[in-house]
């Protein structure tokens, strides 16, 4: 568990504040990540190798 | 007798073509399929993680390198398995996936997921270091509040312990199997707008 | 079951019938677990999980030696959070409410906490102790309820007009007041009273409700959480020590205490009782979660709003299924 990542991770974090919104950038980084990985699940297509040849 | 009836009622409701099926609908394409059972794997990955954090007791963990690796382990399985079946619920709320009598599907998942945050919460209480000494102390005023406190004490660190690691996770890892039977025994939603005079030309 | 449903929902309840794709389901989830579990040890290896230490009494009396010491006293006095809070520790007070409902007070007491005796008196009694705290402990058991409430209260007051200041309190009739939380003040700062308080004269111990709740009674640990972005007010609840991710999930849990009348904790009736009216809320909202599938409205989102054409895009393409307006 050393390195610099880690070391890295055990600072006090930064907050982004707007108001009365405040939110850590690792919390928002992991929503958006979230949000991301949703929309690209849907537009990605998803690989079909039957596509077409309908079984029954 | 009963238990010749539900043997029966097993093999008619979930035949092996349904519990391990070898074919799914043709309109089971898109990587939104997938998060359900991501979700599942790191539940696998937290209670693995788990058991051998439990293995060595509960301050195993702040004085062993290998044992804050294992507390890694779990501290990131919980964050994916949250992300994932997060990602799973908006997926399945797009698709109004409780249609055709899924509606008990529906709910046994959604409780799933109110069960989950529980069992999460009882696992920061029982980090034994700061934090869980802050949420302790904080989160009691909720609970007091509404009357739970009195059962539910969020700073006996025993009863933390022990409900994170029996009560909670086998009524998770029931509810859990439960879910994914009645999707195995109702099959895969059909798309929104699907008919049967689609499905009839189709043939 | 099969009655007034709509010949839709009855199609949907039926087996499929038509065009299937080959599957594997047990390669789908050892796949998925082969994945998951490489991004887990990934994700640990890189970034490894908080684990900050845990605060000490022995830490708050060397740190801030005078607001431990002026703890002690409140504990003395019955005017401290512990000792004032009612259900389920004390009948100290009525706690929260709900309009007419005080489900705080309906289960009773169910963790008793004497604050003066539990936090203060007997650590002390169970450890050796200087001729000067030994005199003070004798003098304290002896008095009556009201003179040691007497005592403690003057005292409890000269620090506070003092403004925590012990060195500015004048002379007064304090009684053991003063030698008992100096006691406990060396008990703590000699790094005993952490493992005092737990046991209690006992020898198995697994509840830790009186050390969470003494040590939250002073400034030490909620200073130490408004340093660590962990207060309630400021989204804390989402939060985590250092800067990884925490219980995001709780984001909405954590939502209603950042708005009005939450907020305000003067304000009657809702402000006042924050943290059980937004128990309440988040048990309803839950529970509307979990009963999606019959709220009107709601229910009826994915239909009109259509990222289903996106899911089931190359099913809609096969089949020439066009968009139906509802």
């Amino acid at each position: 568990m050393s390195g610099w990542i880690s070391n890295f991770m055990n600072h006090p974090a930064t907050y982004l504040k707007a108001g009365w919104v405040q939110i850590s950038v690792s919390n928002l980084i992991v929503i958006l990540l979230m949000l991301t990985v949703f929309a690209l699940a849907i537009f990605i297509p998803f690989p079909n190798e039957d596509s077409g040849k309908g079984k029954k | 007798m009963w238990t010749a009836r539900a043997r029966e009622s097993w093999q008619k409701n979930l035949p092996i073509e349904k519990l391990i099926p070898d074919t799914q609908p043709a309109y089971v394409v898109s990587w939104i399929y997938v998060f359900g059972v991501l979700t599942i794997a790191a539940l696998s990955v937290i209670i693995i993680s788990g058991l051998a954090l439990a293995f060595a007791g509960p301050a195993w963990y702040h004085t062993s390198d290998f044992g804050h690796w294992v507390n890694s382990l779990h501290f990131w399985s919980v964050q994916l398995f949250f992300a994932f079946m997060v990602i799973h619920l908006w997926g399945k709320f797009w698709m109004a996936a409780w249609r055709g009598g899924r509606i008990k599907t529906w709910i046994s998942g959604a409780v799933v997921f109110v069960l989950s945050i529980a069992t999460g919460f009882t696992g920061y209480l029982i980090q034994t270091n700061f934090d869980s000494q802050w949420i302790a102390y904080e989160a009691k005023d909720g609970f007091n509040s509404a009357g739970i406190g009195a059962f539910f004490n969020v700073t006996n660190l025993g009863q933390m312990l022990l409900l994170h690691v029996a009560f909670l996770p086998a009524v998770l890892g029931l509810l859990t199997l439960i879910h994914v039977l009645m999707v195995r025994k109702r099959g895969v939603v059909p798309p929104i707008d699907a008919n049967s005079s689609n499905t009839e030309a189709s043939r | 079951m099969s009655k007034n449903l709509s010949p839709k929902e009855v199609f949907d309840a039926k087996p499929w019938t038509g065009k299937l794709r080959s599957y594997d389901i047990i390669k789908e989830g050892t796949i998925a677990v082969v994945v998951v579990a490489l991004l887990v040890v990934s994700l640990s290896f890189l970034f490894g999980s908080p684990d900050e230490k845990s605060l000490t009494f022995k830490g708050w009396a060397e740190s801030n030696s005078d607001n431990f010491y002026a703890t002690a006293v409140q504990e003395l006095a019955g005017t401290s959070g512990t000792a004032t809070y009612g259900r389920p520790y004390n009948e100290g007070s009525d706690g929260l409410n709900v309009g007419p409902l005080f489900l705080q007070k309906w289960a009773g007491v169910t963790h008793r906490i004497d604050a003066a005796n539990n936090f203060v008196i007997e650590p002390l009694m169970n450890q050796v102790q200087t001729p000067e705290v030994k005199a003070a402990l004798t003098q304290w058991s002896q008095a009556s309820v009201d003179a040691r409430t007497k005592w403690a209260t003057t005292y409890d007051d000269a620090i506070t007009k003092a403004e925590g200041k012990l060195s500015a309190i004048p002379a007064g009739e304090y009684g053991p007041v003063p030698a008992l939380a100096n006691g406990l003040t060396q008990m703590a700062k000699a790094g005993s009273l952490d493992a005092a308080l737990l046991s209690q004269g006992g020898f198995f111990q697994t509840d830790s409700t009186k050390q969470i709740l003494f040590f939250g009674d002073g400034a030490y640990l909620d200073d130490a959480g408004t340093a660590a972005n962990l207060q309630g007010g400021t989204w804390g609840m989402m939060n985590e020590t250092g800067r990884y991710p925490g219980q995001a999930w709780l984001w909405l849990y954590s939502f209603w205490y950042q708005i009005p009348p939450f907020t305000n904790e003067e304000s009657h009736p809702i402000g006042a009782n924050a943290d059980v009216y937004i128990m309440v809320i988040m048990g309803a909202m839950s529970l509307g979660l979990i009963l999606i599938p019959v709220i009107p409205g709601v229910r009826s989102l994915p239909m009109r709003i259509p990222i289903h054409r996106g899911i089931w895009r190359s099913y809609y393409q096969s089949e020439g299924i066009k968009r139906r307006r509802k």
